[in-house]
């Protein structure tokens, strides 16, 4: 069957309106041009015009009595997907004010720029894991290496430090956290206790609730707990004020005032949070062994006096250290992780929401998977 | 004889990703100047000061401040560096966990042996040449747009540095604090003979202490030279930027 051939002229309508007649090589526009027109024209006009044999065409403006922005924007974009095919346009007979607002909005340059070629999802990828190895596994390396490099030599050099910041540290991210780490260490020991104690009665076994709370409460759930708050608490607040002194530029100006912010931000931060989270963690101890304690001997009849006699006899001095290394390790840790999002904000107050959230959930997660690999090891 | 050149940049290249931001821009700034650095919006002002600053890494072209080539600059000789420079940041910058004292005596705090009490003297001294002296211990957050700014130029200049870098230090002042700043920005010049590199837009204050212009256009310097050469210029770029600020001030120098 033959294809039928288009015949000529066509109108291209706006519901009742006819807004342009297309005859061959020349479109007559007509009436208004507006928000309303503009894509039913730019629509209908390239299913109307489909002519090889035409190199040029005259867009006859001389009946179009209002045009808008939407309007001429539609124009230069039939001119200039046109031009891609090979046709030449050219606009005449317009009025005053139509060519008023054609001169206002017309872009001088070529706005509509193709979209940028997406690579192949493999190459995607690639780029992406490298970026990320860069930018995240080299970009926190060095960040640490530095971080470790300033810390370590600092402490043989008291009077580079800004004086009395690592106490105004400690206090804020130490003192500060005492009460909320006691409180919910004592409600966790309790809750343990509670929850053995039905178990071991079934079985006569009353006695190792304190086996229990005590092992449970000095090698895990007390260093663990205590990071954990410490990152929620400290390391939100550490990368939040980082990264607000970088976008205010305080960064900056501290570096111009010849001082280096690492040493005088990042590092009494360090300090502060490696000398407070050892006593962090033996306060959560206590408390998580008062609240075992107390719940022992509200459900399972074990004094005071059986229980700290039982406690001696199974706590070991390794529980110590093992929690004081970890203390140490989880400090590291969460200062390292919020100063990392700190100073990687970008976009003002909205950057500094997202890095303080990043930096959350990810020192939370590296105190996690430290905790399982220190557990492996001191095991 | 010529003045000693305090900032040289020779074809310095900048770009972020695929944008290019700076293009072989070359100029010098001299002593006992003010050099202003003008261009609209998104034309690499601030990073061409950042440049200057060494807070971006000079990666093509040649950039020297006081003698120092930035790219070529260890850590130590950095800070040495920077301890001849005072900088003026537009929103100021000041530490909001530290008094206005207290930020403005961190310089000297930090690289001096100066007794306290003689540190909180030159404190004093330098609050009052910018009409501060009652924010003594008030807190960055306690001050006004006007009083952050004017603390800022305080603690550029507390260590009596020999070049200033002010970045748009008019933007939010009054007239009549703008003014009193750009006298005071002259008396440094004057009576310290100090070097001031200065990005602004307020043509008043253009006129009142600019003694080059360097001026940038879609990252390329399209004019550098004398004050009266930029007022004269027929550079498109330039010629509109003046052009549309109807100042009496203009005309007279014109004339």
């Amino acid at each position: 069957m033959r294809r039928k051939r288009k015949s000529f002229p066509q109108d291209i309508c706006c519901g009742s309106e006819v807004v342009a007649r297309l005859d061959r090589d020349i479109l007559k526009m007509k009436g208004k041009l507006t928000v309303n027109e503009a894509a039913v024209f730019t629509n209908v006009f390239f299913k109307c015009f489909r002519h090889p044999s035409v190199k040029k065409l005259r867009i006859d403006l001389s009946r179009l009595e209002n045009i808008d922005s939407a309007g001429v924007m539609a124009l230069f974009y039939v001119q200039k997907k046109l031009k891609e095919k090979g046709v030449a346009v050219a606009m005449e007979g317009a009025s005053e004010s139509v060519q008023d607002k054609i001169r206002l909005f017309f872009p001088e340059t070529d706005i509509l720029q193709d979209p940028p070629i997406k690579p192949f999802f493999l190459e995607d990828l690639g780029n992406q894991m490298t970026h990320f190895f860069h930018s995240y596994v080299v970009g926190f390396l060095l960040l640490a290496s530095n971080l470790f490099y300033w810390g370590f030599t600092d402490v043989f050099r008291p009077w580079a430090r800004r004086r009395g910041e690592v106490v105004n540290q400690a206090v804020l991210i130490g003192v500060n956290a005492v009460l909320i780490v006691v409180f919910l260490s004592f409600v966790i020991g309790y809750v343990i206790a509670l929850h053995s104690s039905s178990q071991l009665r079934t079985f006569g076994a009353n006695i190792f609730v304190v086996d229990l709370v005590v092992f449970s409460i000095m090698s895990q759930m007390g260093p663990l707990i205590t990071a954990i708050l410490v990152a929620g608490r400290s390391g939100s607040a550490i990368a939040a004020e980082i990264a607000t002194m970088k976008v205010t530029a305080e960064l900056d100006a501290i570096k111009t005032m010849g001082l280096n912010p690492m040493r005088f931000v990042v590092v009494p931060k360090l300090y502060a949070c490696m000398f407070t989270m050892p006593f962090l963690i033996v306060f959560a101890n206590v408390a998580g062994i008062t609240g075992g304690g107390l719940a022992a001997q509200v459900y399972l009849d074990i004094t005071p006096e059986i229980f700290i006699n039982r406690m001696q006899d199974i706590m070991m001095a390794k529980d110590l250290y093992t929690a004081l290394v970890k203390s140490q390790a989880y400090a590291a840790i969460i200062v390292l992780t919020g100063s990392f999002y700190g100073l990687r904000v970008e976009r003002g107050a909205e950057g500094v929401g997202r890095m303080t959230t990043v930096a959350v959930v990810v020192s939370i997660t590296l105190v996690i998977l430290a905790d399982s690999v220190l557990g492996v090891i001191f095991y | 004889m010529e003045k000693e050149k305090v900032v040289e940049v020779r074809r310095l290249y900048a770009a972020f990703d695929d944008t290019v931001v700076l293009s072989d821009v070359s100029f010098s700034a001299y002593q006992g100047e003010v050099t202003v650095i003008l261009g609209g919006s998104g034309s690499g002002k601030t990073t061409l000061l950042k440049h200057l600053l060494a807070l971006y890494p000079v990666e093509r072209g040649y950039v020297s401040v006081l003698g120092q080539d930035l790219a070529r600059l260890r850590e130590v000789e950095q800070v040495t560096l920077y301890l001849q420079m005072g900088v003026f940041y537009q929103s100021g910058a000041l530490l909001n966990s530290l008094t206005v004292a207290e930020n403005i005596a961190l310089p000297l705090a930090q690289h001096s042996d100066l007794p306290k009490e003689l540190i909180d003297e030159i404190v004093h001294m330098k609050l009052g040449l910018v009409n501060l002296s009652h924010a003594f211990h008030l807190y960055p957050s306690q001050l006004s747009g006007g009083m952050m700014k004017r603390a800022a130029l305080a603690r550029a200049i507390v260590m009596d540095p020999p070049l200033l870098f002010c970045d748009e230090p008019g933007a939010g002042l009054d007239p009549v604090l703008l003014e009193s700043l750009d006298n005071l920005i002259l008396n440094l010049k004057n009576k310290l003979g100090m070097s001031i590199i200065m990005v602004t837009h307020e043509v008043s204050s253009i006129l009142r202490v600019a003694d080059r212009i360097v001026f940038l256009d879609k990252g390329v310097v399209v004019l550098e030279g004398p004050l009266t050469k930029a007022l004269h210029s027929e550079v498109p770029a330039v010629k509109e930027f003046f052009s549309v600020m109807k100042n009496e001030n203009v005309r007279e120098l014109l004339k």
